[in-house]
């Protein structure tokens, strides 16, 4: 596989299809890398295998990467629809970032919104099997027990922002965390600054997170953050019919008044 | 006895309060206890950090000279969470503040020299204490020039000194304020500083030019003073960055290898040179 | 002082738990919690992780943690009273089994708080401390402590270091009048070494990679390379995990919080890799891409702290490595920075 995704990518980079491609690639250890590829030759560095499934499309924002031109990337499920997330946003434009992606062991590209959504409906987007069950887990407990469960991981949180740097969602030059007037989340990472800034970014994220759990993967803690924003997804499938990520010109649910909308929330 | 505990504020009461501009004010701030009031002294160029309790620390200069003892004053726009809380204040209220902190204008190098002050916009507060300073000691200097420039004649601050220092006979002063901000009765310049500068041809001859103002002006007004013949060393300016344990321990203030906290906020040009863009 | 240096029953090492925990008010050591060791409270010998290389966190936050309050007040309209915090009674805590690369991180951050305005809170807090280490029979692929002046048996900064040199015995090396006071508390448990042990052979293999002095001199001489630090820090995506869990990091914030009757003001941990970090007011930031924030971290360790308190400041624990959500692996930038 790999080899068929450098010989794209040298054969993108020469025709000047694109300027840079965001691909995975050998880390530490056996640990993968994000890389960014300018030359055919450096191509050689990419890999692609079955450890290679981490969504890369927070890059798509980051300035020193747009400032490199025309941006190719290596695209799982979960990247495709952070763009078409980011598209809704109005974040990115059609035909702007080229994607590759593996469709039935072929390796298509397609930058065309249409063609990504039409390949992404094809797809199952089931949460995996064990994160479904820490999710049933969590709603099993009682309020009392899932306040203990959670409190005893924020605790582990020292406020690094890692969940919010990896994930795609999270692109506000200016969080919310940030904002001081007034100071809606304290600060410091004590009890309470970590459990308002967690539940803060989830209910940023309600309707808007691509379930592609960057955030648990990448806490340096080890907290499973993304069981916080995987149980908003269900509700908002329920009461408004919308799931993240599947469609560049949706509408967010949480702000767009819709007739058929339940009023049952209405004493 | 100094503080064991270095972030311990001094406590403040703000005796007199100016407004200067719209959302621009100074404070007049008295030590609540004699005994600091006693122990405190700064010279010109330094600063402090300045707090409203429960809401933080802000970093501004000490816009009075320290030829004047016994209180201080600060001069601040209204622009965050902290300077929002400060403009909220009443006289007799109580803040605090931290310092002094940052080196100092070599004032004492300067005597027997002209001195030719250019400032732009809230800029005047950290020049203020310098003018002051000298001003009190007028004997000192030589010829004193003022060159101060403010977006619109609304936006200069401390309007009743300017008016002192235009009617003194051993200060030459001039305004400007940049075009579209004059009103029909402004008498002074229009046009921005560095223009009025190059219009002015200063001489460098014994004279040392100090430049406070946005980063944009002090850009174009080096190569104005530079034309005229000004030496680096004959040039000086203060920096600002973020700041916020003005101790040289917090990290964010630096450029390159030096603290703007510690080893600023007053840099001669030739320093200047040798610091790398991060400012 | 003069090192002591003795040998050990492994298995007495239970003992001396039960001993320093009777003996001192706070006793903190590696714990396991699922994926992360951490440096936690413990009760007994049995708290304490069997197997591993080192703690998730460094050891930093005893001495200066991530939240620190500096001020206490109360709010009273034209009546608001002040008051520091005490620092005088901190507990005297002893640091059971970290790692030499944590024992020597405190040069660094003595360095900055203590200079010459010292810091009360860390300099109490540190003053408290007993550290007893653990040199490293083993390593991984992250560490790189031989290239920055350190090494796996690096006795700076210990009271004690118990060295493991067979399968049950260990060696003691009684480094401080600290340490010895701590040491008379197992002194029967100690006997003479008979013959001189070579140390250097239990210890694990940590190659140097890099010379550090040209780490120093290049990184100096980068700082308009703009394109180095761009390509380095492409994949950086600006969290502060490197610096909160980096021994030597000292970058901190100042916040208030309040309520309506009483507040204090915190010193927090913070990260120069943060967007916020430098950012005025105006809009203006000095650093406002990732790449200078990059560089502002590569340069602060390895050319100002050099240069001004003559500390390089990285350990080569390579937590930063480990911690980094993108493989962001210092080694290999301080490597490429030294063949440039």
């Amino acid at each position: 596989m790999s080899d068929i995704l450098i010989n794209k990518v040298k054969q993108l980079l020469s025709d000047k299809a694109i300027d840079i491609f965001i691909g995975h690639g050998e880390g530490t250890g056996g640990r993968i890398r994000p890389i960014f590829v300018r030359t055919p030759e450096d191509a050689e560095q990419l890999i692609f295998n079955e450890n290679c499934k981490q969504s890369w499309a927070n890059y798509l924002l980051k300035p020193e990467v747009k400032a490199a031109g025309k941006i190719g990337m290596m695209a799982t499920k979960h990247a495709l629809r952070a763009m078409m997330q980011l598209a809704s946003e109005f974040q990115i434009k059609d035909n702007e970032v080229l994607a590759l992606y593996w469709d039935n062991n072929e390796l298509k590209s397609s930058a065309d919104f249409k063609e990504i959504e039409a390949y992404l409906a094809s797809q199952n987007h089931d949460i995996l099997p064990h994160e479904q069950e820490m999710i049933d887990k969590l709603n099993a407990m009682t309020t009392q027990e899932r306040w203990d469960f959670w409190q005893k991981e924020y605790e582990k949180c020292i406020k690094c922002y890692a969940c919010r740097s990896a994930c795609p969602m999270c692109y506000c030059h200016h969080c919310a965390a940030e904002g001081n007037q007034p100071q809606w989340i304290p600060v410091a990472s004590h009890q309470l600054g970590n459990m308002d800034w967690h539940l803060m970014r989830a209910m940023h994220l309600s309707g808007r997170c691509i379930n592609c759990g960057a955030c648990a993967k990448v806490c340096p803690m080890h907290i499973p953050l993304n069981l916080l924003t995987y149980n908003l997804i269900t509700p908002i499938q329920q009461e408004f019919g919308a799931i993240a990520g599947m469609k560049h010109d949706a509408t967010y649910a949480l702000s767009t008044f819709k007739t058929e909308d339940k009023e049952n929330f209405i004493l | 006895m100094e503080n064991k505990n270095i972030y311990e504020p001094y406590m403040m009461r703000i005796a007199k309060i100016t407004d200067e501009a719209p959302f621009v004010k100074t404070f007049r701030l008295e030590f609540v206890n004699p005994q600091d009031a006693e122990n405190f002294s700064f010279h010109t160029g330094q600063f402090g950090e300045y707090s409203v309790y429960g809401e933080g620390e802000s970093t501004f200069c000490i816009a009075s000279p320290h030829t004047r003892k016994g209180y201080i004053e600060c001069t601040f726009r209204q622009a965050g969470r902290v300077t929002g809380e400060l403009a909220s204040l009443e006289v007799g209220d109580s803040m605090g503040f931290r310092g002094p902190y940052g080196n100092i204008f070599p004032v004492e190098e300067w005597k027997g020299k002209n001195l030719l002050f250019i400032a732009g916009g809230i800029a005047l507060p950290p020049m203020r204490s310098v003018i002051w300073t000298c001003l009190d000691t007028r004997e000192n200097f030589k010829d004193v020039t003022i060159l101060y420039g403010a977006k619109s004649v609304n936006d200069l601050v401390y309007k009743h000194e300017l008016k002192e220092w235009e009617e003194r006979p051993d200060v030459k002063l001039v305004t400007t304020v940049d075009p579209g901000g004059e009103t029909p009765e402004w008498k002074g310049e229009v046009g921005f500083v560095p223009t009025v500068l190059d219009n002015m041809k200063p001489n460098p001859e014994n004279t040392i030019a100090i430049v406070c103002g946005p980063p944009v002006m002090i850009k174009f007004t080096f190569p104005v003073l530079e034309k005229a013949g000004f030496k680096d060393e004959q040039i000086y300016t203060t920096l600002e960055n973020r700041m916020k344990c003005g101790l040289g321990k917090c990290g964010r203030c630096n450029v390159g290898k030096v603290f703007v906290c510690k080893d600023g906020p007053v840099f001669s040009r030739t320093q200047l040179k040798e610091l790398p863009d991060e400012y | 002082m003069e090192p002591i240096i003795k040998i050990i029953k492994s298995a007495s090492l239970a003992t001396i738990v039960d001993k320093l925990k009777g003996r001192y008010p706070r006793l903190y050591a590696p714990v396991k919690k699922q994926e992360l060791v951490e440096l936690e409270v413990i009760n007994g010998f049995n708290d304490i992780a069997q197997d591993y290389l080192l703690t998730t966190q460094s050891v930093k936050k005893l001495a200066f943690p991530r939240v620190e309050k500096i001020l206490d007040y109360t709010l009273q309209k034209g009546n608001i009273q002040q008051q520091s915090p005490d620092t005088s009674n901190f507990p005297e805590t002893v640091l059971f089994g970290i790692r030499p690369c944590d024992a020597s991180g405190f040069r660094s951050l003595t360095a900055i708080f203590n200079g010459d305005k010292p810091d009360e809170f860390y300099k109490s807090r540190y003053e408290k401390l007993i550290i007893i280490s653990f040199a490293c029979n083993k390593a991984d692929a992250y560490c790189f402590c031989t290239s920055v002046g350190g090494n796996p048996g690096n006795t700076e900064g210990s009271d004690i270091q118990f060295t493991p040199v067979d399968n049950d015995e260990m060696l003691v090396e009684i480094l401080t009048e600290k340490g010895k006071a701590v040491a008379d508390l197992f002194s029967d448990l100690l006997s003479d070494c008979d013959k001189p042990v070579d140390k250097q052979a239990y210890l694990a293999n940590v190659p140097v990679v890099f010379d550090v002095n040209k780490v120093i001199d290049n990184t100096t001489k980068s700082f308009n390379n703009e394109m180095l630090w761009i390509n380095q820090s492409l994949r950086c995506i600006g969290c502060g995990a490197c610096a909160f869990v980096c021994p030597t990091c000292a970058c901190f914030d100042i916040q208030d919080e309040q309520n309506m009757k009483q507040g204090a003001r915190l010193r927090l941990w913070d990260s120069c890799g943060f967007s916020l970090f430098t950012l005025h007011t105006s809009g203006h930031n000095p650093r406002h891409i990732q790449s200078h924030r990059w560089r502002q971290r590569l340069m602060h360790k390895f050319s100002y702290m050099p240069e001004q308190l003559k500390v390089v400041g990285c350990e080569g624990c390579g937590r930063c490595s480990r911690a980094c959500p993108v493989d962001m692996n210092i080694k290999e930038h301080l490597l490429q920075i030294a063949e440039l």
